[in-house]
This record gives C-alpha cells, structure tokens and sequence, in this order.
C-alpha cells in the first residue's frame, strides 16, 4: 500500500466517523422535536376536543356534577327530552328554511357589488368598501334596537322577512369582501383571452371570471351560512315569539332545562357546521381549485 | 418539431412576397392610429402595412406604445382615430371576440380550471363546432406543438414553455387570418428562449400566417422577423427588414437601439473624426486594428480589452476619438500600439441618417424605410471585414 492510498483510506475512516457522529446528535434532534410535537398536540386536543368532549359527556350522562370524576349513569333521555319537544322541531325546520334563503339573498345582493369593487372604480369606492364594515363596527344590540323601531314601523316584526333582513345584515361583510378579493385575483388576462377567443362579455363571466372566483365565493357562503344560522340577537328580538331558529330556542332551553339538554342542544347546532367544514375542506383546500391560483 | 428547424432560418424569404410590388387583400393594414391614455399620447399617427404570411416584430423600448399598438390590433383597446384592416376587412369598429385574430399573452393566460385540451379546445366551443371536428382539430394542433401527451394535463402541472405552446396552439386552432404575440418569450429562460423563438418561426413559416409579435428585445426581433417596426414614443421610427435596420439605421436611435454603436459628436472626414455639429455613428465591427500602418488609418493603442466569447470588445485610443472594436483571431496585447482603421461612417444631423460613406467610395444611400432591396448590397461591400455577427448585442 502506498502512502497516498493509506492517507487516502485514514481520510476515509475519519469520514465515516464524522457521518456516524453527525447522525446520533441528528437523530438526538429528532427525537427531542418529536417530543415537542407531541406535547403541542396534546395540548392542542385537550384544548379544541376538551370542550367538545366535555358537552358529549354531559349529553348522555343522568348528572355530572363537580367532585364526581365521572358521571353517575348513563342515559338518552336528554335526547329524548329535546325529541319531544314540538317547539325544537319547528326552530330546526326554521333554521334551516331560512339560513339557506340569507345565503342565497345575500349572495343575490353581494355578489354584483363584489364584481363592482373589484373590476370598476367608480366614485367613493373604498368608502363604500370600508362602510361595509359599520354594521360590524358598532355594538349590534344598539343597532338591533334601532332596527326594531324601523321594523316595527314597517310592520316586519315577527315575520320571515324581517327575520332574513336582520341575518343577511351580518353576511354582508363575507359576501362582499371575500368574493370581491376572489374577483379581483382573476387575472385580467385571463379573461381577455377568452374574449380573444371569441366569448361574449357574459360567457367570459359565467365560463371564467366566476369559476375562477367560485372557490372565495364558496367560502363567503359558508361562513355566511354558519353566521346566519348562529345568529341569535336580531333574531330573538326581530322573531320571538313568533319565530324560533335553533339559536334563539337554545336560550329558551338553557333557561327552562337542566344544561344536559342544552349540551345535547349544542351538538345539534353544531353538527352543520361540521357538515360544511368538511364539505369546504374536500372540494375548496384540495384538487382544482386551489392548484388554480399557482399559475401567474 | 427539431426535425424541420434547419430550414427556419434559410424561411427569411417570406411566403408573403416581401418584394412583392402588388398589393395582397391579406394581411394586416393600419393607418393613421392615435390613442391618448390619460392625457397622454400613447400612439401618434402610425401606419404599418403586413403583408400576408409575413412575420413582422414591434421592437422598442418599454414605454414606446408598442403593446398598446398590439391591444388595438386585437381589440381590446379602440382607437382614438384611425383604421385597422384585417385580412382586408376593416375591425376598427369590432371587439376582440369578433376580429379574425387569435393573441399569445406574454402570461400565456391559460385557463387553470381546465385542462390543456379544453384550454385549446375552447374557442372552438365557442364556434359551436360538432365535438369530433373539434377533437380532430384540437389533436392536430397539439401535434403541432409537440404537446399531445399533456392532452389531460392542467397548466399548472406543466412548465413554462410548455405553457407558452399550448398558448399558441389554443391561438393556432382557431386558423386565425393574424396571429398577434405578446413578448412571447420574456418569460422563458435564455436556452429555451432561443429554442422556442425558432419553434414559433418555424410554424409560423410552415402555416404561412401573418404575425405580429411585441417584443423589447432586438435580438428576438432580428432572428424571427421579416421585418421590424422600430417604435420610439408612439412612432415607428423605421419599418425595414433586420438586415437593413442594422446597415443603415433611419436614425440615431434606431442606431443606437439595435446593436452596438459608437457614437461621436462631429464630422467625418478621410476616415477620422473632424471637428463639427453632427453626431458620427460606427459600428465596432466596421473598426480595424493591424499592427503596420494601412491607408486610411490612423496610430492607435490599445486601452481596454474585454473579452465576449467568440470575439474581444477592444478599446482603441486614436488622437481624434477612442473607438471601441469588435476583434476575432489573435487580439493584441493592452497597450500595444498599431494603427486603427473605419472602413463605414454614418452621420446623423438631428438624429436622422444624412450621409453614410464607406472609407474611401462614397454611398450616397439613405437609409429609406422600406426599401429592402439594398441590404444585402450594404453588407457585401465591406467583405473584408473580420468583424463577428453583426447581431451581436452589446
């Protein structure tokens, strides 16, 4: 063996050492960051599904009170209880006639004066844009109370209508706002293209600008959706006792029933929310949609 | 599509008749355009003529009103004043939806929600064409691109010049009578650039379509066009064939704009520069250096070399100016002292060409915007020149 070839394999050697070295702290490092992760995410759980967990609890349980760690039996008659109850069939029938009537009137109203701010600019344009912020600026009781004496002199009190007015007031800023951002982010290209293509003015809208902006306008309607159907100020004052949606009903039992109702009651209310975030998730985060905005 | 590229660039003769004295009913025709944007004038009077099959490059700096020019031939932008003829057939009035021309936006603006077929298939659609027509013709012109196996693919998942092709086959299916580019290549990276900018020659030469493309970069301009229209704040400043543009430059700033030039305040006179009132143009190439003094020459020293690859940019001092050379073969060492040679002046007098004159004859030509039958003439007559590819850029 020659001297350079010895040098050569020592060089080697030490190499490997170096690698063999590098490896352990490496792995030391992965194993202290896996920790990390693990104790973030049980914190993470014990925070968001704690609560849940705790109102599912609650929802099947004879009673829970404090120094008992567990409950003392099992039971549905909560279920049952709020089966029964005629009035809680009625404010489900109303919740879900009506938050879907808000979206659509909403979107009817919106979604014009979203393609407006984004594509026209006109007089007072971005104070008509951050005016649309006043109705979630001030303290919606005091303005519910003024809605009122209009209502009242409009006779909507205690109608549908009035119900459905006062929700869509709360949608405004989503159904505005988030689609006139998704309107605006189609490039102008784009549509330029199409129309060079030989689409009229209304085709390049139908076929490319609102596909374009259909992912920001699904998630405007969802989150008007669920504002709408949690809605419970306006709605109590404009509909009761007329009108009972899911939210307003939800006082009347918290007051009237032992909060086992009201945790079975909870879980209803928020079983279409989970609905749609999942429905959003599948066809909004993943496939098409999304991997459209990639492109310049 | 490389089996067929050797013959892109022998295609300058253009199907069109570049020669031609009569007029084709083809083509693109526009006189007398002006747009004012915002209290400015964008374009002030221009008039440019396409012949049918021709390739014609808008070149200019940012600023010059060239895209603007090419919104107005589409469509999308209507003129203030002026007519706009397609394929003999006045569109000033028409949107872009119902003009005969078919645009490549410099963003290849493909739909993201569809796939490269439907992209493509998608002014067909519009025509209400029966579907195995438009499959037929959408396959074909995918073939063209060499783009058949991104058929289900969406413009996300391919690259970016794979992107431009399908930009241009969704402008080609629609067998416009104008094929209308956007400084199609300013997003591609340099290799590709020069790849693609011959692919889109060679199809354009194999269709025979009249096409207009934008471009700021001259050196685009001159290897794809039959012709370029140097365009200077809402003007063309010369409409001539690339060869013509670089011979003899209408103006100072053509001059300036394509290639490299040096540019001196004075006269010309016997090979030197005099003392005057005009500006004196010489282009690095037309500048020789030797080591014996040679008629015509003056003593020089070498100041500055800078090496370009295939050739050296030399700087040579000379008692009336410091010209700066484009020297191939054996370059002088720094300092040495020899003796420097211009064989082509050109002097301009407000800006505008008066008098060009190789060292010795004199060349009472013009440079005239149009007349295409003098290039080869202007490169021929200094044949000894060593100087490298006169497209060089600085």
């Amino acid at each position: 063996m020659t001297t350079t070839e010895q040098t050569a394999v020592v060089e080697q050697r030490t190499r490997l050492g170096q690698t063999a070295r590098m490896r352990t702290s490496g792995a030391l490092g992965t194993i202290t960051g896996k920790v990390l992760v693990i104790i973030f995410v049980i914190f993470m759980v014990v925070f968001i599904l704690g609560p849940l967990l705790w109102l599912a609890v609650h929802a099947f349980a004879q009673s829970w009170t404090f120094p008992n760690l567990w409950p003392t039996g099992w039971t549905l008659r909560w279920w049952q209880t709020v089966f029964s109850d005629k009035a809680l069939g009625v404010a489900v029938q109303n919740s879900l006639v009506i938050s879907p009537l808000v979206v659509l009137f909403s979107a009817v109203i919106c979604l014009p004066a979203a393609y407006a701010f984004a594509r026209f600019d006109f007089f007072a344009r971005r104070t008509f844009l951050v005016g649309l912020f006043a109705t979630n600026a001030f303290p919606k009781m005091g303005l519910f109370a003024t809605l009122a004496s209009l209502f009242y002199a409009l006779n909507l009190m205690n109608t549908v209508a009035g119900i459905i007015i006062v929700q869509i007031l709360g949608t405004i800023v989503f159904m505005t706002w988030i689609p006139a951002a998704a309107f605006a982010a189609v490039p102008r290209s784009l549509e330029e293209a199409a129309r060079d293509a030989g689409a009229s003015r209304i085709r390049v809208f139908f076929s490319i600008t609102l596909r374009m902006a259909m992912p920001g306008i699904l998630v405007a309607a969802v989150m008007s959706f669920l504002a709408s159907f949690d809605e419970a100020q306006g709605t109590y004052l404009v509909g009761a006792p007329a009108y009972f949606t899911m939210p307003t009903e939800m006082y009347t039992l918290v007051l009237n029933y032992p909060k086992q109702v009201a945790a079975v009651f909870s879980i209803l209310l928020s079983i279409p929310s989970v609905v749609l975030m999942l429905a959003a998730r599948k066809h909004i985060m993943g496939g098409q949609l999304a991997e459209g905005f990639q492109i310049r | 599509m490389s089996t067929t590229r050797g013959t892109a660039d022998g295609g300058r003769q253009p199907t069109g008749g570049l020669h031609g004295a009569g007029q084709t009913t083809g083509g693109l025709q526009i006189t007398g355009l002006n747009k004012e944007l915002g209290g400015r004038t964008i374009i002030d009077d221009l008039h440019l003529t396409v012949n049918e099959g021709e390739l014609v490059s808008l070149l200019g700096p940012s600023g010059c009103g060239k895209t603007t020019t090419l919104r107005m031939i589409a469509g999308f932008l209507t003129p203030d004043s002026g007519t706009i003829k397609v394929a003999g057939r006045d569109v000033t009035a028409l949107g872009a939806e119902r003009r005969p021309s078919a645009m490549v936006f410099q963003n290849y603006a493909l739909w993201p929600h569809m796939t490269v077929f439907k992209n493509v298939a998608f002014p067909l659609k519009l025509r209400k064409l029966p579907k195995p027509e438009i499959e037929e013709r959408v396959t074909q012109v995918l073939g063209l691109v060499n783009l058949l196996h991104h058929k289900h693919s969406r413009p996300g998942q391919i690259s970016g010049g794979e992107q431009q092709r399908v930009a241009l086959a969704r402008a080609l299916v629609q067998e416009p009578d104008l094929l209308l580019l956007d400084e199609p290549l300013s997003n591609l990276d340099a290799k590709l650039r020069v790849k693609v900018r011959e692919d889109i020659r060679e199809i354009q030469q194999r269709l025979g379509i009249t096409t207009v493309i934008v471009t700021h970069d001259q050196d685009e301009a001159m290897s794809v066009s039959d012709r370029i229209a140097v365009m200077n704040a809402g003007k063309i400043e010369q409409y001539s064939t690339p060869a013509e543009l670089y011979e003899r430059p209408r103006t100072m700033f053509v001059a300036t704009f394509i290639g490299t030039i040096n540019q001196l305040d004075g006269g010309y006179r016997d090979g030197r520069i005099v003392a005057g009132d005009d500006v004196v143009g010489i282009r690095p190439e037309d500048v020789h250096f030797s080591s014996t003094p040679v008629a015509g020459a003056l003593p020089a020293t070498v100041e500055r070399i800078i090496p370009r690859g295939h050739f050296h940019e030399v700087f040579l001092r000379r008692e009336d100016a410091t010209l700066r050379a484009y020297l191939t073969g054996d370059v002088p060492a720094l300092g040495t002292a020899g003796y420097a040679r211009v064989t082509k002046a050109m002097v301009f007098r407000d800006g505008v060409l008066v008098d060009e004159r190789a060292a010795g004859a004199h060349n009472d030509a013009r440079g005239d915007a149009g007349g295409a039958g003098v290039a080869g003439r202007a490169g021929a007559s200094h044949a000894d020149a060593t100087a490298p590819d006169a497209r060089t850029r600085a």
